[in-house]
């Protein structure tokens, strides 16, 4: 008999469901007066060190069609590349950025937009530098267990060539799934990352 | 000290395609998953200070009251902690929880089952967990309800939890049932879990023991997210 090893199994996961923003945006659904305010609806203020960014898209499902009552949730390092979190042992991120954000998808047309900056370098464990990513999560119903994938941006070529991430993809062709162009829209960068659960062009989920 | 979180066993969660759920049919990719160590970006994530806590609200009961009254329905505290798998505390992590009225109907825009809202009941409630990693609400015990899957499927009577750990990787949503109740085996969400020591994590005890005598039946409910490694003998870059 060996030695047992006493760890314990991660609670299984199980789909956030059709009503997900009851218990993460309730006052988006008019149910007022019991939170002050949604959490991560604003990351950016006036002292947030940084240039300033869109980012949007939609999320669609298998057949094409917009998935409406998806959350995203967006999770970045500030500026210099440190995330404002304690577990971040590389520096002190700036206080006036948090780094994470969320919101329900337009329950008409599936889509989201976040305002944010453009995040620094972060280094991939062997110390090599990965290029600018923001960390995204997605949940909704018929979502068994939350998709994490990351947006990369469109300008940032050469960083992302040598990319660790990207360059773990087996299929080349696909990495352009990660990769969100640039437009200009009122003098600022926008930066357009549609997510596809399934099918043709089929975004790149982790298993992280 | 510490490193990559643990390899999340995906035989133990739900796979995408579980066509008995069928939402999940056109909402799963088909293309595996793309496997790499967790980075930085993986293993921070964001905190929340109590300062973000109202008064109420880990009281369901109260916390959506229209002129002092009380939500209607049976009466139960829900508590637990929140580990990982090392067994090891998970503190201040942040843990929401939303659910139907004691009739099954959800306070959303979207829901149409006829059973009647409660004006008292909102559905929505959360805590930050304590030193030792605990957590509590009290709420009233949510209803089964119907759902448009097969013609005739009923979700078991469930409270929803989203759980923000102390890193992005282990950012978690799933359900709570409760002990004893048969329509958790018949039910196409509950069995997108392939095996039924899994589902039974998610089933939480009834608690005589914590119980408030003449007041609330309580239920104990314990959450467990992924571990981390430990970097004893790992070479890893200065820095990381």
């Amino acid at each position: 008999m060996v030695q047992p090893l006493r760890y314990l199994k991660e609670s299984p996961s199980q789909t956030a469901g059709p009503y997900v923003h009851i218990g993460t945006n309730p006052n988006w659904v008019e149910i007022t007066g019991v939170w002050k305010s949604d959490l991560g609806l604003v990351l950016v203020g006036p002292d947030t060190r940084g240039e300033r960014v869109i980012l949007e898209g939609c999320i669609t499902d298998g057949s094409g069609a917009p998935v409406r009552d998806a959350l995203v949730e967006i999770w970045q390092a500030d500026a210099a590349g440190l995330h404002n979190s304690p577990q971040e042992r590389r520096g002190r991120a700036d206080p006036a950025f948090a780094g994470w954000a969320r919101q329900p998808v337009d329950d008409r047309d599936g889509s989201f937009r976040f305002e944010t900056i453009r995040p620094g370098p972060v280094p991939y464990p062997d110390g090599r530098m990965q290029a600018p990513h923001v960390s995204v999560w997605i949940v909704a119903r018929g979502i068994n267990i939350g998709l994490h994938t990351r947006l990369y941006f469109g300008d940032e070529a050469e960083a992302n060539a040598t990319d660790p991430l990207l360059n773990r993809i087996p299929e080349p062709e696909r990495r352009a799934t990660l990769v969100a162009p640039r437009s200009e829209r009122d003098g600022l960068p926008v930066f357009r990352f549609d997510v596809r659960l399934q099918g043709e062009n089929e975004t790149v989920f982790l298993d992280i | 000290m510490s490193g990559s979180y643990f390899q999340r066993d995906r035989d133990w969660h739900p796979p995408g395609y579980t066509p008995t759920y069928k939402t999940s049919v056109l909402r799963s990719p088909r293309h595996a998953l793309l496997s790499l160590p967790t980075t930085t970006s993986e293993e921070t994530g964001p905190v929340f200070g109590h300062d973000v806590l109202g008064p109420l609200d880990n009281d369901l009961i109260r916390n959506w009251s229209q002129n002092g009254g009380e939500a209607i329905g049976q009466r139960i505290v829900v508590y637990g902690r929140v580990l990982d798998e090392e067994a090891r505390p998970v503190r201040g992590a942040l843990v929401e929880f939303w659910q139907a009225n004691a009739g099954g109907r959800y306070r959303h825009r979207k829901e149409s089952y006829l059973a009647a809202l409660d004006p008292n009941f909102g559905g929505c409630g959360r805590a930050i967990t304590d030193e030792d990693g605990r957590y509590s609400f009290r709420t009233i015990k949510p209803g089964a309800y119907p759902w448009p899957n097969r013609v005739n499927d009923w979700r078991p009577a469930h409270i929803h939890f989203s759980i923000f750990g102390h890193a992005f990787a282990q950012r978690l949503i799933t359900q709570m049932y409760f002990e004893g109740d048969p329509m958790i085996w018949q039910c196409p969400i509950v069995r997108t879990i392939p095996d039924r020591a899994g589902i039974e994590q998610l089933v939480a005890a009834l608690d005589r023991n914590a119980t408030l005598p003449m007041d609330s039946l309580a239920y104990k409910f314990d959450i467990v997210l992924r571990g981390r490694r430990s970097t004893m003998f790992e070479n890893r870059m200065e820095g990381n």
